[in-house]
C-alpha cells in the first residue's frame, strides 16, 4: 500500500531578509512587510515536505501539500510541487486572517479530516515567523492520534514510523504507531531545490482552494475570531549598539590588537 | 467554572536531581504566586522522584504532587499528557509553567489544546496584571527580531519559559511543606509510542551550557576544517566551541553545538562569535553574553549591534595573531 502523506506549509515573510528591514506598525500590532523581499515557504515547513521526498524517494506514495491564509501568492505556495510533492490544497479565505495556534490548527485539522485518507502528517517544528510550536501537536490532539516532535529522521515500515527526536546534548529513536504527526527540524538537513521539471509541473498543477464553509468550519471558530489568546503588544527589543571597533593597519596587526584590549578590560 | 488558584511549576529531573530550569522557574514562579498571594505547586513525573520534592520545596514551594508509576521512567508524549491532564484537573491551578525544554515544548502544546486552553512557549518575561490578575507573557517571536506579549482568559494559563530568564531562590533547606501523591492510572493501551534507544553525544572538554568562554563560528568559517582554529582557541582560553545554525545544518560540526532559536541558548562572561553575522535566530541563543567580541569582514554585520568589542576583517587574516596573542598574553 503507498503511503498517504500531508505536509502543512506557511507562507511566511522571508525571516532572512536583514534585519535592519524588519519593522512594526505599532498602531496595528503588526510586522511590515519589507519592501522587494518575497514571502517564502516557512523553511522548517519545506523540510518536512524534504521528510516526506525522502520517504516518497524511497517507497513510492502521495504528497498532499495544505496551506492556510489569504492571498496566497501561487508561485510561493506552489514550491513544495516543484520539489515532487503530488497535491496542493490551499485554505484561503480573509477569514483565515489572524489566528493564533488554536484557530490554525483546528482549520487544518478539519480540512485533513475532510481529506480523510493518510497514514503521516508532516508539518514544521515552528512557523519562522510567531516561531510559537504549538500548530503540530495540536492537529495531531484535534484528530487524536500520537505526535512526535522535533524529529531529524524518519523512517516508514509496517504500519509504524521509526523517528529520530532531538534531545539535549543527543536524540531518541521513537517508534510510533500509524497514523501519526510528525514536526520537523532542521537537523533533518536541507531541502532540496527545485528542478526545472519540477517547476514545470507545478505551473501546469493548479491547486484545490477550501472556503471556510467547503469543510464546514464555523466562522466563529477561525482566524482572529477563534483565537484563545489575546495579542497585548508587539515590540522590537532595544540595542544599545555600543562596539568598540579595534582598528589596526593590517587584519593580523588587528588581531593581535584585539587580543590585548581584551586583556586589558579584563574579560580573558 | 472550576476556582483555579496558585501557580504550579512542571519540575524535571536529571539523574534524579531537579534540573537547573526547575530551580529557575520555582524562582520566578514564587513571585508570581506571592504577587497572587496565592501558593506556589511543584508537579513531578517519574518512575521514582527520590530526593526531588523536598528540593523543590528548598527552591520555593509551598506544596509537591507526585506522580510516580513505573509506565512514566521514560518521558512519552502520550503518558505524560494523561497524567498531567488528570493533575490539572484535579488540582486546578490558575498558572501552570514549563521549561522550555525538549520535554516542555512537547508536552505543554499537546496538554493545552487536551484541557481546552491557551499556551505561550519560549517566553523570557511573566508578569501580573493588577487589574485583571492575568499573567503577560512576553516571548520572542520572527526569529528574535521582536517580542510579543500574550494573556489569555483561559484557565490554567500555560506558558514554557526558556532557560537562564528567571532565577533561582538561594535554598532554604529549612523550609517546610505539603508532599501529596496523585496516582497515575494509566492505560498502557494509550500509549502509542515507544521509546528504542537513546543516543547522548559525548561532549569532550567544557558543555556549553556551562562554560564562561565560548568561540564560536558562522558560515564564513567555510567547513569543518576552520574549526579546528576554533577548537585551538578555545583550547587556550578553557572555553567551549559553538556554531551558528548553517555549520551545524551543514554538518561541519555536530548538531549539540548549535546555538540559536532551535539549538542551545547560552549565557557566558565572553562570547567570541568568530564569522557570524548576528542573524536574530542565532542572536536569540547568544544575546545573554556578558561581553560579545565579534569577528566579521562584514562591517555592516549585524553582530556588531550586539557586541561590545569587534575586528572588521576576514577571520582567516585576523584569528591566527589573536589566538597567538591571547596565548602569549596568558603564559605571561
Amino acid at each position: 500500500m503507498p503511503l498517504n502523506m500531508i505536509v502543512c506549509c506557511k507562507q511566511i515573510l522571508d525571516p532572512e531578509a536583514p534585519p535592519a528591514s524588519f519593522k512594526i506598525d505599532p498602531s496595528t500590532n503588526k510586522v511590515i512587510p519589507p519592501p522587494g523581499v518575497p514571502p517564502v515557504v516557512s523553511p522548517f515547513d519545506e523540510q518536512a515536505v524534504e521528510a516526506a521526498l525522502r520517504i516518497k524517494d524511497a517507497q513510492g506514495g502521495k504528497i498532499t501539500v495544505l496551506s492556510l491564509g489569504n492571498n496566497m501568492l501561487r508561485d510561493v505556495v506552489k514550491k513544495p510541487l516543484s520539489m515532487g510533492a503530488d497535491e496542493l490544497i490551499l485554505l484561503e479565505d480573509e477569514a483565515f486572517e489572524g489566528g493564533d495556534s488554536w484557530s490554525i490548527a483546528f482549520a487544518l485539522a478539519t480540512a485533513i479530516k475532510k481529506i480523510g485518507e493518510f497514514d503521516i502528517i508532516f508539518c514544521g517544528r515552528q512557523a519562522a515567523d510567531w516561531d510559537a510550536g504549538q500548530v503540530g501537536s495540536g492537529i495531531a490532539e484535534i484528530l487524536g492520534i500520537p505526535s512526535v516532535t522535533v524529529a531529524k529522521k524518519v523512517e516508514v515500515a509496517d504500519g509504524k514510523a521509526k523517528v529520530e527526536r532531538i534531545i539535549t546534548d543527543g536524540y531518541q529513536v521513537i517508534e510510533v504507531t500509524l497514523p501519526a504527526l510528525v514536526t520537523v527540524s532542521n537537523e533533518l538537513g536541507e531541502a532540496r531545490y527545485a528542478t526545472l521539471k519540477g517547476i514545470m509541473a507545478a505551473s501546469k498543477k493548479q491547486p484545490v482552494v477550501w472556503k471556510p464553509a467547503d469543510i464546514g468550519l464555523d466562522a466563529s471558530k477561525i482566524g482572529a475570531a477563534g483565537r484563545r489568546t489575546k495579542l497585548l503588544k508587539l515590540f522590537q527589543p532595544v540595542k544599545e549598539g555600543k562596539c568598540e571597533i579595534v582598528e589596526a593597519d593590517t587584519p593580523a596587526d588587528a588581531g593581535s590588537k584585539l587580543a590585548a584590549r581584551l586583556r586589558e578590560a579584563k574579560l580573558i | 467554572m472550576a476556582d483555579n488558584k496558585g501557580v504550579m511549576i512542571y519540575g524535571e529531573m536529571v539523574d534524579g536531581k531537579l534540573s537547573s530550569i526547575t530551580t529557575e522557574l520555582l524562582g520566578g514562579g514564587r513571585r508570581l504566586a506571592d504577587e497572587l498571594k496565592e501558593d506556589l505547586v511543584c508537579i513531578l513525573v517519574g518512575d521514582k522522584v527520590g530526593e526531588a520534592p523536598k528540593k523543590a520545596i528548598s527552591y520555593g514551594a509551598d506544596k509537591v504532587y507526585i506522580v510516580e508509576d513505573s509506565l512514566l521512567k521514560d518521558y512519552q508524549t502520550d503518558s505524560y499528557v494523561a497524567v498531567m491532564e488528570k493533575a490539572v484537573k484535579e488540582t486546578n491551578p490558575r498558572v501552570l509553567l514549563f521549561g522550555q525544554t525538549a520535554v516542555g515544548r512537547d508536552l505543554s502544546p499537546r496538554l493545552a489544546f487536551r484541557l481546552g486552553t491557551a499556551l505561550s512557549m519560549d517566553c523570557l518575561e511573566l508578569g501580573i496584571d493588577p487589574a485583571t490578575k492575568l499573567l503577560q507573557e512576553t516571548r520572542p517571536v520572527y526569529g528574535g527580531n521582536a517580542r510579543a506579549t500574550f494573556c489569555s482568559e483561559l484557565m490554567p494559563q500555560m506558558v514554557t519559559v526558556r532557560q537562564k530568564a528567571m532565577s533561582p531562590l538561594e535554598p532554604n533547606e529549612a523550609k517546610k511543606g505539603e508532599v501529596v501523591s496523585i496516582k497515575a492510572e494509566l492505560d498502557p493501551a494509550k500509549i502509542k509510542t515507544k521509546v528504542l534507544d537513546t543516543v547522548k553525544e559525548e561532549v569532550a572538554g567544557v558543555k556549553l551550557e556551562d562554560a564562561s568562554v565560548i568561540v564560536a563560528g558562522g558560515r564564513g568559517i567555510g567547513g569543518p576544517d576552520g574549526f579546528k582554529q576554533l577548537e585551538e582557541l578555545a583550547k587556550i582560553l578553557k572555553a567551549a566551541v559553538g556554531a551558528s545554525r548553517p555549520p551545524s545544518d551543514n554538518k561541519w560540526v555536530p548538531e549539540s553545538w548549535q546555538i540559536g532559536l532551535t539549538g542551545k541558548i547560552v549565557t557566558p562572561e565572553v562570547y567570541i562569535a568568530v564569522a557570524i553575522s548576528g542573524a536574530s535566530q542565532h542572536l536569540a541563543g547568544c544575546s545573554g553574553a556578558k561581553n560579545i567580541i565579534a569577528i566579521n569582514k562584514d562591517p555592516e554585520a549585524n553582530i556588531f549591534k550586539e557586541a561590545r568589542f569587534g575586528v572588521v576583517g576576514d577571520w582567516k587574516q585576523v584569528l591566527p595573531t589573536f589566538t597567538q596573542k591571547v596565548k602569549e598574553l596568558l603564559a605571561g
